[in-house]
């Protein structure tokens, strides 16, 4: 039996899922507690020692692959020319990278933009601005800005590529690692992130992997290959796309209610679904990835409740106004609590139906009918989700939800709501398993086991099949 | 027309766009094509483009000059203020044309030229003037300004 370990470095605990490669079905599963910010092998220690209970005794695995989301996952600072262009592209850029975005900054950096940056210790720095041949006074005075600062993680540009050359120059002249990469957005009609998610990606594996501490379990792993969110990521594209010997499942969504934050995956071109329509804005990213950070099940409970309103959170949920906001206090006060008794569970259930309409309807892009001098045109803003076949939940308050479809339906277009883009009639699924990380792992070392992994294994809650 | 620049030098960048809720996209796209043979750079944002993305667009393109069109008639009230948008964005001595069906009914072209000269367009051109012509007073704007190298 040929078998892959895909461990999973998480903030709360150390995950394994070893995999069958001939069969494509999942041979174990473990998990022990995080220790990366002491030593990373105690950790993984008890994690691989549950899993050689299950499998009686550790086997010599084909692929030993790892993705990390633990000590902070990876701390990204963007920086770009207009907030609507180039900063925004590096936005999209960094969260596709699987980036946890600690600041995004445009235009002229100044010295209190500087002293922030540096303030928050960013792992990463992706320094964006002008397209080719456009600006380059302004990214070059952001280059030399952060050359003077004693910031000290490495910096990957993609900026204006007239300008590349003196911004790496400026910024290796003053001791800063700088990365060349192309632009992210060349022309305003083009969006071109995969270069700076490849670079972005290469640090992350040569550099931050060593600074976080997971180097010390070197020797039990093949490679770091990626943040999680990259690995969910890479996991949804493998399921849209398929393999060349694997048909896909076409344009997908991927919602993940955390525990601090929403995390949205959507995989398809989200170009209009009618015919007639204009689009306005950035090009769209084909695998998009937005993060709510104000929409979480325990760290931003009560955030949720003020964006969606308590009132409807405590309807929703079968509950007097008064029970849910003391709940809802209390579950910020113990970011661990699970769901006990019924109106705990109809609570969560509330909660996770609106963090994920909200964090839907922010991903989702908005047809508008705008009224000219020559009659009524629909003017499309961001990705049009409407065509979108499948919509796959996963994360802790979904799989352990009493009726998790009745969660994840919000996530389909609303007639209350029309101008918003969501999926018309998706079906729903949910990655019981937590096996989207282990698919895009292997995405790249074994493509037909890591798809037939993830598509095995997809819980279909509607109707019909997976493939 | 030749390339207006030497073809060792980087071309002049334009940005291009109907501004407002006017749809009347056909004239635009042919001014841009012509204006791309012409050697130029050109940045086309189509039809229905606010004021505020010709600017932005111009910020990251570093764009040596905004050419506007407006057909339907409410170019006046989407033009008003455009060129204290660009400098407020720093691009004060951008070039600015603005041409087409500017103002509703038969009014008296010097009139309406005046107005739109008095809002900071730089010229502002009449329906029915001919691509070459407009070519040609580009370029001798362009010309007359600050080469974009000194400039950045």
């Amino acid at each position: 039996m040929s078998l892959a370990l895909l461990i999973d470095f998480g903030s709360t605990y150390t995950k394994l899922r070893a995999l069958d490669l001939a069969s494509g079905d999942i041979a174990a599963s473990a998990q022990g507690p995080s220790t990366v910010t002491s030593d990373v092998n105690v950790g993984l220690d008890a994690a691989m020692a549950a899993l050689a209970r299950v499998l009686g005794g550790t086997p010599r695995f084909a692929h030993r692959l790892a993705c990390s989301s633990a000590a902070g996952g990876l701390r990204m600072v963007t920086v770009g020319l207009v907030k609507e262009l180039t900063a925004e592209a590096a936005r999209q850029a960094a969260l596709g990278a699987g980036a946890k975005l600690v600041a995004s900054h445009a235009y002229r950096l100044t010295a209190a933009d500087v002293a922030r940056i540096v303030e928050r210790a960013p792992d990463i720095v992706l320094l964006c601005g002008g397209t080719d041949g456009g600006n380059r006074d302004v990214v070059v005075h952001n280059a030399h800005a952060l050359a003077a600062s004693t910031l000290a993680c490495p910096v990957v540009v993609a900026c204006n590529r007239e300008a590349a050359d003196d911004v790496v120059a400026a910024l290796a002249a003053a001791g800063k690692a700088a990365i060349a990469t192309a632009n992210v957005l060349p022309g305003l009609d083009t969006l071109d992130i995969e270069p700076a998610r490849a670079a972005i990606r290469d640090v992350f594996m040569r550099r931050i992997v060593a600074a976080k501490g997971i180097e010390r379990a070197a020797a039990r792993f093949d490679a770091v290959l990626m943040p999680t969110p990259a690995a969910v990521l890479e996991g949804a594209r493998l399921l849209a796309d398929g393999t060349p010997r694997r048909k896909g499942h076409g344009p997908l969504v991927v919602i993940d209610p955390g525990g601090a934050t929403t995390d949205v995956h959507s995989i398809g071109r989200g170009e209009p679904s009618t015919p007639g329509v204009i689009r306005y804005g950035l090009p769209e990213p084909y695998a998009k990835r937005t993060v709510e950070g104000d929409l979480g099940m325990r760290h931003n409970a009560e955030a949720i409740a003020a964006a969606a309103g308590i009132d409807a959170i405590a309807a929703d949920a079968g509950v007097p106004v008064a029970v849910a906001t003391d709940a809802i206090a209390a579950l910020h006060a113990d970011v661990e609590a699970l769901p006990r008794d019924p109106a705990q569970f109809a609570l969560d259930a509330a909660l996770a139906r609106a963090a994920i309409r909200i964090a839907m309807t922010r991903h989702a892009g908005t047809c508008e009918t705008v009224y000219t001098a020559q009659g009524p045109v629909s003017v499309q803003r961001g990705k049009d989700l409407s065509d979108v076949g499948l919509v796959i939940g996963t994360g802790g308050a979904l799989v352990h939800a009493r009726n998790p479809a009745a969660i994840l339906a919000v996530a389909a277009a609303d007639a209350a709501d029309p101008l918003s883009l969501r999926p018309r009639a998706p079906r729903f699924a949910i990655d019981r398993h937590y096996l989207l990380y282990a698919a895009g792992l292997l995405a790249e070392a074994a493509p037909d086991a890591a798809f037939d992994l993830a598509t095995r294994h997809l819980d279909l809650l509607t109707e019909g099949a997976t493939a | 027309m030749s390339a207006p620049r030497a073809a060792t030098a980087t071309p002049f960048t334009l940005v291009t766009g109907v501004i407002g809720a006017d749809t009347h996209i056909v004239g635009n796209r042919i001014l841009s094509m012509a204006l791309e043979e012409a050697g130029y750079r050109v940045v086309s944002l189509g039809a229905l483009t606010p004021a505020g993305d010709f600017i932005r667009a111009a910020v990251e393109t570093a764009a040596d000059a905004i050419l506007v069109s407006s057909l339907y008639g409410q170019g006046e009230l989407d033009c008003r203020g455009f060129r204290e948008l660009c400098i407020e964005a720093g691009l004060d001595d951008i070039l600015l044309y603005v041409g087409g069906n500017l103002v509703v009914g038969k009014q008296p072209w010097d009139d309406v030229e005046r107005r739109f000269l008095d809002m900071g367009f730089d010229r502002a051109f009449a329906p029915g003037t001919r691509v070459p012509e407009a070519l040609a007073m580009l370029g001798a704007d362009l010309a007359a300004r600050t080469p974009k190298a000194a400039r950045q």
